[in-house]
């Protein structure tokens, strides 16, 4: 139970800097999220809390301390590797004990908190089996209980799921999320996949090309996101995004041009925004409607059937493309022509900079 | 407070740990090789009591004016082309039949690639007396049976006949990379080129041998860089002889040093046996270098 | 894809047939020195014989055999120990603490292979004169375990490069020194890599004839010497030839047999994976 603090951390590998001056405080007992796209950085920043890659730059604090110096076994976290890790010619038992017995822990204390951690992930069967002899979920319990053994102030978890059919990764975010409420430890966890931030994390952490985005709350995220990039990765299908111009402006209101010529009424902004500016609008599926007197028209090309839900894709006459959400039974067909309405209330601007422009009527957005 | 800290570099163990091996492997080269250079410029003989006198290039001259030495650079190259043609050929017939499925052909493998294991000396031993020798050996009698008289391999081709040996002793070697190369070639390009109409000849044509000439021109060049320095095999059958018909310049320097007793010329000689092989080793350092580059 | 059944039947002859003539000359030899002499030199050439063991019999109690014997093998164990000894740490450090330098080191160990040894054989002569080593174990063991130690690293580094960085970051994190990181989970994941090298190592020490046949004459003589040694045999006594030299070869034949796999990814450098 630590905090961690990270401040203006920087990596440079060489020349080539890929981790931009980043400042973070992750609580006790959080479970945070860093999430992006392959090279945001999120490996390397966990990396370098754990003291596996060398800070080139900045400060790494554990509980207040500075620990960018001290060696990875000596920092109080543990790690799960996304490919494992575990010594193949040591059995589960040894795997998991090793941080002990290299601590010079007695065989008899070792072998308590071994079957402790094996009862608590219900894997005491598998104890004297050896990695190969085992399978891709069984393997991963045993890196989380090698983990656990070492009762470490946080976890530090690197995509442990992403090795996993889609079954057991439901299975096991659900476990994760269980464990983390028992143990009541710090974990930071590093994955690609928003769905899974989405669903497991306290609070999550944004990153792009080695800067955060934005960091906040799974629905903080998704209702307010910061940046363009944070509005388009969070939330699947990704939100719609179309280019406007402004028309008017006055104190309640923003007229927008949409580029097929339809206009957008939104509630005003704060920062004075002139006739003739370009931003973007940014708009869920969930909050775009069929409505035959809508302002966009659009023709249907693919049609995704969920079940409870489908979604339409629809092109727009200036080659832009719509994703609209509707029920799971709708009738509309491929190939139809139809018309659209935004719920102007829960849409999303965005400057030329990628930046959210904050409007000053905050309201709670209907879902 | 500043946020800045510098890193601890982690270079902290590698010299103690490399430091024993490449000290062991310096001393071995520089002091030997320091020391053949030297004597290469004196004249000095261990039959000649006194001590040994400067000589310039003295031994350098003698020895590139003496007829023995281009007999000698002769046998050495025509002994490492030849042997490389056969090892090469051999090696690669021999891998794309072991490739092929038959019955047995693990052992197959076994048999062929067990001369390599075998001491250069026995090796001898064996092709001299018991299949080449003219009175005694099994190839004589197979001659003799069908009435083409006897081959007297020593006395007639005795460069030839190292060489045969040599390939006998090496074929396998090549064998040994090259039929796992053979093997590691993905089967779905097999199976793609054969459905696109690809006969066998086609297949190790355009498939096959493309993907063997990385691993051939390995063999080569290891295979040359050994050859360059061939001795036992001479030093068994023939000694070199008749006359110089199967000296090669490893076995000239041997003469000269442990026969001779020509410390000065014998050393020139390895001076001039070292570049050779520097040659050699440049070319190769350039391949093995890319090959590094590209497996990192 | 099968082949068809008549392709099939030529291939296996023909495999066949390329096998045991490869093999044969060391079958030859195998089969002599279970005749008699006088059945070893006849001609025509026996092929079918009663067998007896009395060339072994005579050749293992022959004293000065079991003395090359025993210097061959005390030369090749000694000198892969001290080789590996050596290599062990140097791989070590190569494979996970590589600096710039790490490349051009590798290559220049490689580059004294290509040193022939014939270049420096008065040197090393006159050397091993001054410091009373000619005629040793411990001479040879000194020129066999350079020889050797090029190849030897190599194949080290190219076993220690294929234990995944994960493994060893997750020892680390578990508290792992650098020692205990090589102790306990680098060399047990390593260890059949250890003993290919190690029987390569054997092999090519086993099988080293220039440096045994220049710097030994009597009490280190090996195996290499005693059989070049017979280069003009007179035909009465080569079946115990035989039996002397199948006995010297044989070990090393099933060490090579066995390992094979193995040498090869050491042998070609990485060109073959």
């Amino acid at each position: 139970m630590a905090t961690i603090e990270l401040k203006n951390v920087r990596k440079r590998f060489g020349a080539h800097e890929v981790i931009h001056g980043i400042d973070l405080l992750i609580k006790e007992r959080e479970f945070i999220a860093f999430v992006g796209p392959s090279g945001s950085g999120k490996s390397t920043l966990l990396r370098m809390i754990a003291g596996l890659e060398e800070v080139s730059e900045g400060e790494v604090l554990i509980d207040g301390a500075p620990a960018q110096d001290v060696p990875p076994s000596q920092r109080g976290l543990a790690m799960v590797f996304q490919s494992y890790a575990l010594y193949p010619h040591m059995t589960v038992a040894e795997n998991m004990s090793f941080s002990l017995r290299l601590a010079g822990v007695a065989k008899d204390e070792r072998e308590k908190k071994v079957r402790a951690v094996a009862h608590i992930l219900e894997m005491e069967p598998l104890l004297d089996r050896k990695p190969r002899q085992l399978s891709g979920g069984q393997l991963q319990r045993v890196a989380i209980g090698r983990a656990m053994v070492r009762q470490p102030k946080a976890f530090l978890l690197d995509e442990p799921l992403s090795n996993l059919d889609a079954s057991l990764q439901a299975q096991m975010r659900l476990e994760l999320v269980r464990l983390h409420r028992d143990l009541k430890t710090t974990m930071i966890y590093v994955t690609h996949d928003q769905l899974e931030a989405m669903t497991m994390a306290d609070r999550i952490v944004v990153l792009n090309g080695g800067k955060v985005e934005q960091s906040g709350s799974p629905l903080e995220l998704y209702q307010h996101p910061a940046t363009l990039f944070v509005a388009g990765f969070i939330g699947a299908p990704r939100m719609n995004l179309l280019d406007a111009v402004v028309k008017g402006t006055s104190d309640q209101h923003l007229c927008l041009a949409l580029s097929n010529g339809a206009s957008v009424t939104v509630p005003a902004p704060v920062e004075e925004l002139k006739p003739g500016e370009g931003i973007k609008l940014g708009v869920r599926p969930e909050h775009v409607a069929l409505d035959v007197e809508g302002e966009l028209h659009g023709e249907i090309d693919v049609l995704e059937h969920l079940g409870p839900r489908s979604y339409l894709h629809a092109g727009l006459p200036d080659g832009s493309r719509l994703v609209v959400q509707a029920d799971g039974d709708t009738a509309v067909c491929v190939g139809d022509r139809v018309a659209f309405r935004i719920r102007a209330q829960a849409t999303h601007l965005f400057d030329r900079a990628g930046r959210a422009l904050t409007r000053s009527v905050a309201k709670a957005i209907a879902h | 407070m500043n946020g800045i800290s510098t890193t601890k570099p982690r270079r902290f163990r590698t010299a103690p740990l490399l430091a024993p091996c490449v000290a062991f492997l310096f001393l071995w080269m520089i002091i030997p090789l320091a020391m053949t250079l030297w004597f290469s410029g004196e004249r000095y003989n261990l039959l000649v009591p006194g001590k040994s006198a400067f000589a310039g290039w003295e031994n350098y001259r003698s020895l590139l004016t003496t007829r023995a030495l281009w007999v000698a650079m002769g046998n050495t190259l025509f002994l490492v082309g030849l042997v490389l043609v056969i090892t090469l050929v051999g090696g690669t017939l021999f891998s794309l039949l072991l490739d092929q499925d038959f019955p047995g052909r693990n052992i197959c493998r076994l048999l062929v690639i067990a001369p390599f294991f075998v001491m250069p000396t026995v090796s001898a031993l064996i092709w001299k007396n018991m299949l080449m020798n003219p009175v005694f050996g099994l190839f004589a009698w197979i001659t003799r049976s069908c009435r083409l008289g006897t081959i007297e391999f020593f006395s007639r081709a005795p460069l030839l006949s190292i060489a045969l040996i040599v390939g006998w002793e090496w074929t396998p070697f090549a064998v040994l990379i090259l039929l796992p190369a053979l093997q590691s070639l993905n089967p779905d390009l097999k199976e793609a080129a054969r459905l696109d109409g690809a006969g066998p000849v086609a297949l190790f044509y355009h498939l096959e041998l493309p993907h063997l000439l990385r691993p051939i021109s390995v063999v080569a060049m290891m295979e040359m860089i050994f050859f360059l320095s061939l001795f036992a095999e001479i030093y068994v059958t023939t000694g070199g002889g008749p006359g110089l018909a199967s000296t090669n310049l490893a076995y000239l320097i041997f003469r000269d040093a442990m026969l001779g007793w020509d410390v000065g010329r014998a050393s020139a000689g390895g001076v001039l046996a070292i570049v050779l092989a520097n040659i050699v080793a440049f070319f190769f350092m350039r391949m093995v270098g890319r090959n590094l580059e590209e497996n990192r | 894809m099968k082949n068809t059944r008549p392709l099939r039947w030529g291939l296996t002859i023909a495999g066949w047939a390329v096998g045991l003539g490869m093999f044969f000359p060391i079958l030859w030899m195998f089969l002599t020195s279970f005749k008699t002499e006088i059945t070893a030199v006849a001609t025509p050439p026996a092929f079918f014989f009663r067998p007896t063991f009395e060339n072994y019999a005579a050749v293992l109690q022959r004293a000065d055999y079991l003395a090359f014997a025993r210097n061959s093998v005390l030369v090749s164990l000694g000198s892969t120990l001290l080789a590996l000894a050596l290599a062990i740490p140097a791989a070590y450090s190569m494979a996970f603490f590589p600096t710039r330098r790490t490349r051009d080191i590798l290559l220049w160990m490689l580059s004294t292979k290509m040193l022939p040894a014939v270049g420096v054989l008065v040197p090393i002569y006159l050397l091993w004169r001054d410091l009373h080593l000619l005629d040793t174990v411990s001479g040879l063991i000194l020129i066999d375990s350079a020889s050797v130690l090029p190849i030897v690293v190599w194949m080290l580094l190219s076993f220690f490069r294929e234990v995944p960085a994960v493994i060893l970051e997750a020892s680390r994190m578990d508290g792992a020194s650098p020692a205990e990181e090589l102790v306990h989970v680098l060399l047990p994941l390593c260890t059949p890599g250890i003993a290919a090298t190690a029987l390569l190592s054997v092999i090519l020490c086993w099988n080293e004839a220039f440096w045994s046949l220049n710097l030994t004459t009597v009490k280190a003589a090996t195996l290499a010497n005693f059989t070049a040694s017979f280069s003009s045999p007179e035909g009465l006594f080569w079946a115990k030839l035989s039996a002397a030299s199948t006995l010297s070869i044989a070990p090393i034949l099933v060490f090579g047999w066995l390992s094979q796999r193995q040498l090869v990814r050491g042998l070609s450098f990485g060109a073959v994976k």
